[in-house]
């Protein structure tokens, strides 16, 4: 299994759900987030005074799926994410040890 | 009596007491979301415990007849105001109507020590300063005193309510201290809706603070009610511009800033002046309070909602414009520069100064004497950590599900 972490724009979280959900992935965690790579951030003004907001607002969406589709899942993100500009996001990939429902205490593998 | 003036006044009493909760989202909306609450409560407790005080005491030692210099105590607790005559309203509704300006004037001054000062330290506070300061202000504006007899002009409070307030507030700046983080970047509104919110309800309660001065539904009512429809619709205007040139977007906070300058400057003119003037005075008196502001935000002092800048110098403009603009064949009192009576601005003047040296050295006092008995400031840890949990035990905002936005649950 491994959990795919994308931090997106946050217009782009129905497009990335889509595009996961063709792919039969429904399960997911999306988190509000701030943060930025290359993207500059914008001036603000607060009583005259103008202050630099580099922190910009992003969504960070996680699924955990199984290896033989995370190839797949992660080229349906990239796409549904894209706009080519810069502050488009990233795809992170990590191994995961175990996986269990609460709801039946199953561990799946 | 008379049924009109009383309608109106039960009315405009209601107006100001509402700008008191107006405050409380004025000033809470420019803080961050750990301290509204606190913030908030500082406003909102000065109805309890102003309020009571000044049916008991303040009330008498600002009106009753005492000497020029405070009032007497035939008035506490309420001693002969009753249900008679005080000019065309009952006289309980005089008490009431005044003792809704007491109640905001002391909770104005919580704008310049949001964020860390101790909320037990500021109720002591308001409540000594209610009775030690604003009851003897009034007494000399509106209650027969000194500032009566030299002549000076104050129409619903510049002078009583706001430069009182305003050096009160600088004071307790100074001798609070500032913020661990000022000057920061960090130190950001939390909800410019609430602010906007504020403004909006402290615009339309100031209706009843200025054209309920008058005392009466009558043509000066009504010249008041104008006046402080225009003026602050002009410095609105001039604001924006101000914004604009300066960098390059009016902003929402700006806006609500500048609608309350506007308020605070005519309040003295309000029934004294006539409407274009009212424009110009709006319109000149947003430049002193909007520079003052962008020298206080690079200051030393953390006058953290900028009550000098807004109350403070829309207080001293206002007073000193209504010693030019006012017009004795509108009100029937007294006549400005512009109308051949050059020396009323230096009455004017004379009078802020007097409410200056006295607001500000008696504050100074107050604040030392109760600062022997309580701390005025939250420990550190404390203004780290918020004053809505630390002073209050509550958290202005939980989220979905319960869990606080601390998070834990």
């Amino acid at each position: 299994m491994k959990l795919i972490k994308s931090i997106v724009r946050p217009n782009k979280v129905d497009d990335v759900k889509d595009a996961l959900a063709k792919l039969s992935i429904s399960g997911m965690t999306v988190t509000e987030v701030r943060g930025h790579g290359k993207q500059k951030g914008h001036t603000a003004i607060y009583r005259g005074k103008e202050y630099n907001v580099s922190l910009l607002p992003k969504m960070e969406i996680e699924v955990v799926v199984p290896d033989a589709i995370a190839d797949d899942a992660i080229r349906a993100i990239v796409e549904a994410a894209k706009t080519g500009e810069i502050g488009d996001g990233r795809v992170f990939v990590l191994p995961v040890l175990e996986s269990h429902r609460i709801r039946t205490g199953e561990k799946e593998s | 009596m008379n049924q009109a003036d009383t309608a109106w006044m039960l009315t405009s009493t209601a107006l100001v007491l509402l700008m008191t909760p107006a405050l409380a989202f004025f000033y809470g909306g420019l803080v961050r979301s750990k301290n509204a609450l606190n913030t908030m409560m500082m406003s909102f407790i000065s109805l309890g415990f102003v309020g009571v005080l000044w049916a008991v005491l303040g009330y008498s030692l600002a009106f009753s007849e005492g000497t020029n210099w405070v009032g007497g105590l035939s008035n506490a607790w309420l001693a002969g105001v009753g249900l008679e005559e005080n000019g065309t309203i009952p006289h309980l509704l005089f008490m009431a109507f005044q003792g809704t300006f007491c109640i905001i004037t002391a909770a104005l001054i919580s704008g310049a020590i949001v964020e860390r000062m101790r909320f037990s330290a500021y109720v002591a506070f308001i409540c000594l300063w209610a009775l030690a300061v604003y009851a003897p202000v009034a007494h000399w504006v509106w209650g027969g005193g000194w500032l009566a007899d030299l002549g000076a002009l104050d129409f619903a409070g510049g002078t009583v309510v706001h430069v009182n307030a305003a050096v009160a507030a600088l004071v307790a700046a100074i001798v609070v201290g500032k913020r661990q983080e000022y000057p920061s970047s960090s130190l950001l509104p939390h909800n410019v809706p609430f602010v906007l919110l504020g403004a909006g309800l402290l615009w339309f309660g100031w209706f009843g603070f200025n054209a309920g001065s008058a005392l009466g539904a009558n043509s000066i009512a009504g010249l008041a009610f104008v006046t402080t429809m225009l003026a602050p619709a002009a410095t609105l205007v001039v604001w924006s511009f101000l914004d604009m040139f300066r960098s390059g977007r009016p902003t929402a906070v700006g806006c609500a800033t500048a609608i309350v300058v506007g308020l605070v400057a005519v309040t003295p003119a309000a029934g004294f002046i006539s409407p274009m003037s009212a424009i110009l005075l709006g319109g000149l008196a947003a430049l002193p309070s909007y520079v003052i502001m962008a020298i206080r935000a690079r200051s030393a002092l953390d006058d953290s909602l900028d009550v000098v800048a807004a109350h403070g110098a829309g207080g001293v403009t206002g007073a000193l414009l209504t010693g030019v603009f006012a017009d004795m064949s509108l009100n029937g009192v007294a006549d400005g520069l512009l109308f051949g009576n050059p020396g009323q601005v230096g009455i004017q003047a004379a009078a802020v100064a007097a409410v200056i040296v006295y607001s500000g050295g008696m504050s100074f006092v107050l604040l030392k004497v109760i600062g022997l008995v309580i701390p005025l400031r939250t420990s550190e840890s404390d203004e780290s950590t918020g004053l809505d949990i630390t002073q209050h035990g509550e958290e202005a905002y939980m989220h979905v599900g319960g869990t606080s936005s601390r998070g834990h649950v």
